[in-house]
């Protein structure tokens, strides 16, 4: 089997394998449908720290530490992390890891980072440039919110195509060999930024939507597959609205998504009972539900061959004011079980 | 993949799809939370002047600041964000909302320190209403003053 097919993806000829996952999520999140699925559900939103950044960092740690001794892969074994959040500078990722004693790759791929950093870790463990490599992504309401939007105790009404920042975390092992029966990482399909001219921030669906579209549809060219390739294509944070675009996007293509699409954001919380308007987004949702959630399906068998997109809008409260467009960014990662 | 729709017409789409609040049904919300915010401070005025014998323009100062301690003590226990959520502008526009967006920030803030945190901060969402308000005043000031010359 080739290595790289068509424009933008990689079949791997040895496929990387998931050796270890793990997943902590906060109090609402544990509130929501997947909470079972989830290895640390923390009631405190600051994970015993005394600021939404520092908590962030906490779960983050916490999480990587998990993820390597589910894996039983000795650390020494580790070559690298690939890690990332939604803070300026990627301050949570900073302070998560910097006692772990281990070279870092700093990625923000906004919530697309998550498979961002599983493409590059994936990438490295095929080429045989390490035994294994650790890929972790997180988000926090609080700190997400304080960066992007208001202070929390702000009143204001969000419109009903907002999404809800999920407090979260996903890490996982990716290894050139595993000695169990685990989920692989068989392609990659990297995403272009993609821009149709959104401009509202609290609509985030819209401006990731053509982004998912436009990576799953060259996924398919690629691999020159069909969507009944996979049981299923889960895309990260799209919401409601978003997941509306992207099946008619697709279809206008000629391929239908809907018997098989899904969206991390309308699992990971029951919008209706918790009032999360349009979805969870943030790079933890697609992180913490692949970890928890979509991996323990794969695992279990229900699933064979899942086509994992998280989606990130690109923009910060600078381009934003100087009246920017919201382009979006979307990775695919082809999960097998093997 | 090939885009087959100008960005004009996505946004039009987009606009067509994404679902709005019922504009109605939020003022008839933001009249019964905004009225009832008024009739509160009413009602201490009426206690102040009746009850308290103060001058209607004393009464009338520490209505607003009973009103502005009420907003800050609801915005520490995060229930004023709850009021606003269901009132909309009923609860931002009276001088509560005004409060509300003074606190939130000092309290989101007071981990960055006394001046870089709270210092700076405090008037992130305010500070444009004190600017614009300061500067339509005086231009009111100005046009008065022409007029009366």
């Amino acid at each position: 089997m080739k290595e790289s097919v068509g424009n933008q993806s990689i079949v791997f000829e040895k496929p990387p394998a998931i050796t270890g996952a793990a997943s902590t999520v906060g109090p609402k999140e544990g509130e929501g449908p997947l909470a079972s699925y989830f290895d640390e559900v923390c009631d405190d939103p600051t994970f015993g720290q005394d600021s939404w950044e520092k908590g962030e960092s906490e779960m983050m740690r916490r999480t990587v530490e998990k993820a390597i001794k589910k894996s039983n892969v000795p650390k020494y074994d580790i070559k690298y992390i690939f890690g990332g959040d939604l803070n300026g500078q990627l301050i949570g990722t900073t302070f998560g890891l910097k006692d772990m004693n281990m070279p870092v790759f700093g990625l923000y791929g906004a919530c697309s980072t998550c498979g961002e950093s599983l493409s590059l870790a994936a990438m490295t463990v095929a080429a045989e440039y390490a035994k294994s490599a650790v890929a972790v992504t997180s988000s926090h309401y609080g700190s997400a919110e304080k960066q992007f939007r208001f202070p929390l105790e702000y009143g204001n009404q969000r419109p009903l195509s907002a999404t809800w920042t999920v407090t979260g975390c996903g890490a996982f092992v990716v290894s050139s060999k595993s000695e169990t029966v685990c989920p692989h990482i068989t392609a990659v399909t990297t995403g272009k930024i993609v821009d149709y001219g959104i401009k509202d921030s609290f609509n985030m669906g819209a401006c990731m939507a053509p982004a998912a579209a436009d990576v799953i549809y060259q996924n398919f060219k690629d691999l020159n597959v069909r969507p009944d390739y996979y049981d299923k294509i889960i895309t990260g944070d799209l919401g409601s609205i978003g997941k509306k675009i992207l099946i008619d996007l697709l279809f206008e293509q000629g391929y239908d998504i809907s018997h098989q699409h899904d969206d991390c954001g309308l699992m990971i919380y029951d919008n209706e009972a918790q009032d999360t308007h349009s979805g969870g987004s943030g790079c933890g949702c697609s992180a913490s539900t692949l970890a928890g959630y979509i991996l323990q399906n794969i695992n279990s068998g229900k699933w064979g061959r899942v086509l994992f997109v998280p989606t990130g809008a690109l923009l910060s409260t600078v381009s934003y004011n100087e009246g920017e467009t919201i382009p979006g960014i979307a990775h695919a990662v082809v999960i097998e079980q093997k | 993949m090939n885009k087959n729709i100008s960005n004009e017409n996505y946004n039009k789409y987009v606009s067509e799809i994404t679902p709005k609040h019922n504009c109605f049904a939020n003022c008839i919300r933001a009249f019964i939370v905004g009225g009832v915010i008024c009739t509160i401070g009413e009602g201490i005025t009426c206690l102040m002047t009746d009850v308290f014998n103060y001058s209607k323009d004393d009464a009338g100062s520490y209505t607003s600041m009973i009103l502005v301690l009420l907003s800050v003590i609801l915005t520490g226990f995060n229930l004023y964000k709850k009021i606003a959520k269901w009132g909309g502008a009923g609860a931002l526009v009276p001088i509560t909302g005004f409060a509300n967006s003074v606190a939130s920030p000092t309290i989101e803030y007071q981990k960055e320190g006394e001046v870089f945190g709270k210092g700076v901060k405090i008037f992130t969402i305010a500070g444009p209403v004190i600017l614009f308000g300061i500067f339509t005043s005086w231009l009111l000031g100005l046009i008065y003053w022409i007029v009366t010359l």
